[in-house]
């Protein structure tokens, strides 16, 4: 078995945000995954999802499906991660006044992940962008 | 001498936890009368994200769609807004969508916390 989804995502966008996690969760409930793996992947997709919304320009998801495994990589033009262990630690946050009033900015978004993963891959290159995979097994 | 008795957490439906404390529903359409197993007070979208559990009611002050997308990404069962605060149009409609139901309190925070605390008591 293999599902492969393809989504974009902009800059910006608060609208969308949530968009593709909540997809995803759906194609997963129908594959009748366990819920407590899928309250873990729709957590470290949706905090992955919106840090591109909230701190890149744009970018796209790949989620691949399999039925042992579910790998998401989301890879993003922006102004990328100059230092992942620092933005690794909770409280550690760039977010812009304005994304912080509606809520965002916690710097919980990356710990989130990282609790909710199996497999965390980050990547980063300064003023090109980031890409972060995600691996879950899903048995 | 008294015994101690270790409280536990009990469920209630949406429409009694709306009777009990006189909230106000927002929501047009039919709701689901989902079963309340809890609550969770934040206003820190990662935080809810990362700690509230599925059947939870949100205390919140947050009023945008995202709160919304959460909720039903989490599986919680409402969402109640604190302090007279008031949904804006599309997160209403989001919650509408997923069938998530929109309920309000003119008490802070703190005290509507307590009150649902207290109301899940049996
Ligand atoms: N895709 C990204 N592009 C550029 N910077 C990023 C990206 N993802 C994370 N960061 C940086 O890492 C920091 C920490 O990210 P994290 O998700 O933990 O917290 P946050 O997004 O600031 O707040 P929260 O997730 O709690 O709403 C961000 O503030 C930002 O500086
Ligand atoms: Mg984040």
């Amino acid at each position: 078995m293999l599902i492969k989804l393809e989504y974009k995502i902009s800059g910006g966008d608060f609208t969308r945000a949530g968009h593709a996690s909540s997809e995803v969760k759906k194609n997963l409930k129908q594959l009748g995954v366990d819920p407590l793996i899928i309250r873990r992947v729709v957590v470290s997709m949706y905090e992955a999802e919106v840090n591109i919304v909230a701190h890149a320009y744009n970018g796209h998801i790949k989620v691949e499906i399999e039925s042992h495994r579910i790998r998401i990589v989301l890879a993003d033009k922006g102004p990328g991660i100059p230092d992942i262990e620092m933005a690794m630690r909770e409280g550690y946050t760039t977010a812009s006044q304005q994304v912080r009033e509606m809520g965002f900015g916690a710097g919980m978004g990356l710990p989130n992940i990282k609790k909710n993963s199996d497999i965390l891959n980050i990547t980063s290159i300064v003023n090109e962008g980031t890409t972060v995979e995600i691996i879950n097994n899903l048995q | 001498m008294k015994k101690i008795v270790t409280e536990k957490v009990q469920k209630m439906k949406t429409s009694e936890l709306i009777q009990k404390l006189n909230l106000r529903v927002f929501n047009s359409n039919q709701i689901s009368d989902a079963e309340i197993t809890g609550g969770y007070t934040s206003d820190l979208l990662s935080d809810v994200m990362g700690n509230a559990a599925p059947g939870q009611a949100w205390l919140t002050l947050q009023t945008h769609k995202n709160v919304a997308a959460i909720a039903s990404l989490k599986d919680l069962s409402a969402i109640v807004l604190v302090n007279n605060n008031t949904p804006e149009n599309d997160m209403l409609e989001a919650a509408e969508n997923e069938g998530i139901a929109v309920l309000g309190s003119q008490l802070p925070a703190f005290e509507l916390s307590a009150a649902i605390y207290n109301a899940l008591q049996v």
